[in-house]
């Protein structure tokens, strides 16, 4: 038996908020997180904090060319510093294969590491230096001379010779067509014909991605910051030759994701490797820097849109180009096209994705992968044409407004998209707002107003959970799902206090570990639709197990009952007409043998009928120095419909989290890569701009809290992606309607709003 | 970063005696450069000197003058009384810097010396004169949104970050610096050095001599002075242009004006050119315009950072008018 896994605190005392209606539940409440005392005390153990004695540690060297091949590796300087044990190359490295992408076996690249000298993109993995101490194996790291034999390298995806026209991204069409888009484009009374470009991303969730691996007995047990221990167990598998079930991935608190820790990389499998080699346990934790080339970023996007119209506003085509980056070896399409396929009511369209081939690292999924770009360009190009046709933005928007879903005909499991906007206008007070570009100014400043749709997939997955009532009462809920910072623990504990009636107090959460029951990957804000069902699932087959021991056993006061007239309240089982005729929890657990343990599962079900998406309307305020191009946004204001809200406190900071990710996103974070050589210039956190506190105003999220039944038992759509998209369009919309200057690259950096006439 | 030795001074005059024991020896005062310039593996001192218990932390009133203890921290200073009614441009440019908790760490003295951003110094793969004397400059045809315009060679275009320095050039103040032979007084546009063709020189400090204080001169109109920065973010962020300056307005007109850029040069730059055509002016937007063109006249920029001149000249003309008040 390995390690036992984290648990999280009980909600106990943190759960202050939990005056539980009698009619509602612990769902739907702003309950505490469960895990928060832990996170602010420190008592969290992260992986970096994993509980090894004498981890030796991994430094990692990355080429310092964008393609080519090592030529010379002197390790003597390396080896001379004092604890430094072992230098890891592809001329020692265990032997791995290489192998692509499958939801199977997760892996980023097909590039296995450290297994040959040859070099595909600026920053890849070419070494690893372990120590005694970080220190030592920091210095060994710096003194290692490599050096490389360079060739021609592309960079930029505008002159490409490889641009690939893929089929498909995760199961959804890369190219689609509906109708006669060129015809009925061509035929529009008003046509908007534009290019928007986003720039290479990066994720920077505040923890780096970190690896402490060790083989202990032919098993490989491996803490790493992963969104998907599953991925992660099934990629190390294949990587080493082993049966999953011989492999261990604990996760307990990840530091921020957002797509980065999603799938597998490089250095995961490297962290092993010199556990192999060393027969250590070894800790590997990213720099910041290195986390600019190691774990993905979000593919720069180059989207043409031509849109076509009545003079009304009415869409009749829109043809959506959008080209991408990605590596020699891997393809990700950063599928920004996807938007305009389903969001609104458009008989003609037009789709293409195409993936550059560069020697570049290789791209990856990050916060609303294909709708954050996609709905910047989509949305711009509307407010283009709101202008174009003299009409109010937001008009345009409902008026196009899609009641089934225009790419299959299907109707919407539940769509409240006007009511968003209807709400979000009379929050914002968009009614009194001028059209005309310019035409607001306080004091010193130009002020402007736009406004977006945001919009996301809902998806599930098949998840499973163990729920175990103790002795003590005490519950246990397992499942190998993930807590990014997202209040998993704190939801799952209100889930199952309610599918058992218990107090949420008596519910442990254990999650992020593989060894644990089946769930997805924490991406495609599909947690919660998938492992919530599953948990009420596994608490339904609890429950209905200790009804069934409370009645049939001569030892229980409820013995000799028909099932239908027992309840379960506050703990306890008990006659519906004589409440003080009742049996507690832990007691049968004890006439059980100590516990009651069921384990349950939940999976898609009525995908055939419905399409299931979340919606959104997002509303911004800028001020805009003119003088001094100096732009800030004021006011935000999102309003989504993603069903039942679960947990509205954790929700709701998911919410203010991606429209902070989006001001990013639309007016400070770029990578560069240096046009030459292909590394990144951008790769720390004084050049890579994040939003600050002052940067962000006071942010104000609503919910339309429509449940959402057919796409699960909990009316609940994922909250984690919606709330960054829209926010670049209607940041952008509002530096239109402030300045009179479209802004169709991003981020809106002073000196593309210098042009605009000083006062 | 690599193993270096660590020492403890008790007072100026063994510190440096401690430094000059060794070549390569760095002083450590609040550590907001040095530390991160280590781990990055660009400074590689043998031996550390740390400073920061010496008693240099004193901000106090002497004669027409206020002296700033060199290991005064920056938050320190900025809310001294005397230092805000006096000089607010000083004041305005340390809380335009860094962070709360950088500022509650750095020093006065190690914020002067503060080491340039240009990511082509900060990161060893680089080709850099400054870092490597000779090896070639990456930053000239490189990703250069962030560096100088004005006293750039082609050997370096790195800007100088810091904005203390740019208010303390505007009003003339002198860092005191101990050495071998006592005390000197050095004016602070003294102390920087363009790069030339020597960048890895940046002041004109001889090994082993210590910053122990700051003087400024307790000019009266030094009152009427300002500090604005341009920067990306709103906060935590260094300049993209910055601007210090003051003015002593006599009848209706600039009798003397004083400014100094920041986020745009090698070198705190004091911006003699726009202080001549201020002088006499009356306070208006052509002249406050005009002092803008001629501050800029000697730019350089390069294929990113054009838009610097235009950002720097629109700086110039705001501080000036908000400098002078009601007076424009």
């Amino acid at each position: 038996m390995i390690v036992t896994g984290e648990r999280s605190a009980p909600l106990a005392a943190a759960a202050v908020t939990t005056e539980r209606p009698a009619t509602r539940g612990y769902v739907g409440l702003p309950v505490d997180r469960v895990d928060g005392r832990a996170k602010v005390t420190g008592a969290a153990r992260y992986s970096a904090d994993a509980a090894i004695d004498a981890p030796l540690h991994a430094v990692l060297v990355q080429s310092t060319i964008a393609s080519g091949r090592i030529t010379e590796i002197d390790e003597r300087a390396t080896r001379a510093v004092p604890g430094v044990v072992e230098v890891v190359t592809y001329r020692n490295a265990p032997r791995v294969p290489s192998f692509p992408f499958a939801f199977t076996t997760p892996v980023s690249e097909e590039l296995a590491p450290l297994q040959t000298p040859e070099i595909k993109y600026d920053g890849q993995h070419v070494a690893a230096v372990v120590g005694t101490t970080f220190e030592a194996a920091r210095e060994g790291a710096a003194l290692l001379r490599i050096a490389y034999e360079p060739a021609p390298a592309e960079l930029d995806a505008g002159t490409a010779r490889q641009v690939d026209l893929p089929e498909q991204y995760f199961g959804q069409e890369a190219q689609v067509r509906r109708g006669d888009p060129e015809a009925a484009y061509a035929a529009s009374e008003v046509r908007i014909d534009a290019t928007y470009v986003t720039p290479t991303e990066n994720h920077n969730p505040l923890e780096p991605s970190v690896t402490v691996a060790e083989w202990r007995d032919g098993e490989l047990i491996v803490h790493d910051s992963t969104q998907w221990v599953r991925g992660t167990r099934a990629a190390l598998a294949k990587h080493f030759g082993l049966d999953e079930e011989r492999v261990r991935v604990f996760a307990p608190f990840i530091g921020g994701g957002f797509g980065c820790k999603g799938f597998f990389w490089a250095h995961t499998a490297i962290a092993a490797m010199a556990a192999k080699l060393t027969n250590r346990p070894v800790k590997l934790v990213l720099t910041r820097e290195q986390m600019f080339t190691s774990v993905g970023y979000r593919s720069e996007t180059r989207q043409r849109l031509r849109v076509g119209a009545s003079r009304d506003g009415r869409l009749a085509a829109v043809l959506h180009d959008t080209l991408n980056e990605s590596s020699r070896v891997a393809t990700f399409v950063e599928a920004a096209g996807g938007v305009s396929e389903m969001l609104y009511d458009v008989p003609n369209v037009a789709i293409s994705h195409r993936v550059a081939r560069l020697d570049v690292p290789s791209a990856t999924a990050m916060r609303a992968p294909g709708e954050a770009p996609g709905t910047y360009g989509l949305g711009s190009a509307l407010d283009e044409l709101a202008y174009a046709c003299g009409l109010d933005p937001l008009e345009v928007l409902r008026r196009n407004h899609a009641s089934v879903d225009p790419s299959n005909g299907l109707p919407f499991s539940s769509k409240h998209l006007l009511a968003c906007y209807e709400r979000g206008a009379e929050a914002f007070g968009w009614s009194t707002r001028p059209r005309e570009p310019r035409a607001m100014r306080e004091g010193d400043e130009l002020v402007g107003w736009g406004v977006a749709t945001a919009t996301y997939p809902a998806m599930r997955a098949p998840a499973e959970a163990r729920v175990t009532i103790a002795a003590d009462g005490g519950v246990d809920v397992a499942s190998a799902t993930h807590d990014l910072g997202t209040g998993m623990y704190t939801i799952l504990a209100q889930i199952a206090a309610d599918a058992l009636g218990v107090a949420p107090d008596a519910v442990t959460v254990r999650i992020g570990d593989s060894s644990l029951p089946n769930a997805p990957v924490a991406g495609g804000s599909m947690s919660s639709a998938s492992v919530g069902p599953a948990v009420i699932d596994a608490a339904r087959r609890a429950r209905q197990r200790a009804i069934a021991l409370a009645i049939s056993s001569s030892d229980s006061p409820l013995y000799g009952l028909p099932e239908d007239d027992v309840e379960t309240a506050d703990g306890s089982m008990r006659a519906k007409d004589n409440p003080a005729r009742a049996i507690a929890y832990g007691a049968l657990a004890r006439l059980n043998g100590g516990a009651i343990e069921a384990l349950g599962g939940a999976a898609p079900a009525e995908e055939e009928k419905y399409s299931f998406h979340s919606f959104g309307a997002q509303f911004v305020e800028v001020r805009f120095d003119e003088e001094l191009a100096r732009l800030r946004v004021s006011r935000a204001l999102g309003v989504f419909d993603c069903g039942r809200i679960l947990n509205p406190k954790t929700a709701r900071s998911q919410m203010i989290g991606g429209i902070t990710m989006g001001i990013g996103m639309a007016l400070l974070e770029e990578t560069v890569r240096d046009p030459r050589y292909g590394a990144v210039v951008t790769n720390n956190l004084a050049d890579y701009h994040v939003p600050v506190n002052a940067d962000v105003p006071a942010v104000e999220v609503e919910f339309v809290e429509e449940p959402d039944y057919a796409l699960n038992s909990l009316g609940a759509r994922g909250v984690g992606e919606i709330g960054i998209t829209g926010v670049a369009a209607a940041i952008a919309n509002a530096v239109y309607h402030a300045t009179g200057v479209r802004v169709r690259d991003l981020p809106i950096v002073p000196e593309k709003l210098l042009g605009t006439p000083a006062s | 970063m690599r193993g270096f030795e660590y020492v403890v001074a008790d007072s100026p005059a063994s510190a440096r005696a401690l430094a000059g024991e060794t070549d390569g020896a760095r002083y450590y005062a609040g550590g907001t450069t040095l530390v991160d310039l280590m781990k990055s593996d660009v400074e590689r001192p043998r031996r550390v000197v740390d400073i920061s218990r010496l008693p240099l932390t004193a901000v106090e009133l002497r004669g027409d003058a206020v002296r700033i203890g060199a290991l005064a921290r920056n938050s320190d200073v900025a809310y001294d009384a005397n230092v805000a009614a006096r000089f607010p441009v000083v004041a305005e440019a340390l809380l335009s810097g860094a962070s709360g908790q950088i500022r509650n760490a750095a020093t006065i003295g190690g914020n002067l010396l503060q080491r340039t951003r240009c990511t082509y110094f900060r990161e060893t793969r680089w080709r850099c004169n400054k870092r490597e004397p000779g090896s070639g400059c990456d930053a000239l045809d490189g990703f250069n949104r962030g560096h100088a315009i004005l006293g750039t060679s082609e050997a370096c275009i790195a800007t100088y970050p810091g904005d203390l320095a740019i208010a303390l050039c505007a009003l003339e103040a002198s860092v005191v610096v101990e050495g071998d032979g006592g005390e000197r007084a050095v004016p602070l546009d003294a102390l920087y050095v363009q790069p030339g063709e020597r960048p890895e020189r940046e002041t004109t400090l001889a090994p082993g001599e210590l910053i122990v204080a700051v003087e400024l001169r307790a000019v009266p109109w030094y009152a009427r002075s300002h500090y604005l920065k341009v920067r990306d973010r709103a906060s935590f962020e260094f300049a993209l242009a910055s601007v210090a300056c003051a003015v002593r307005l006599d009848g209706g007109r600039i009798a003397e004006a004083r400014v100094a850029l920041g986020g745009v040069a090698t070198v705190p730059w004091r911006a003699r050119e726009a202080e001549a055509a201020l002088a006499g002016a009356a306070p208006s937007e052509e002249t406050f315009r005009r002092a803008a063109d001629a501050a800029l006249a000697g730019a350089q920029p390069r294929e990113h950072n054009a838009y610097k001149v235009e950002l720097a000249k629109r700086a110039i003309v705001r501080a000036l008018r908000t400098v002078c008040g009601g007076a424009a």
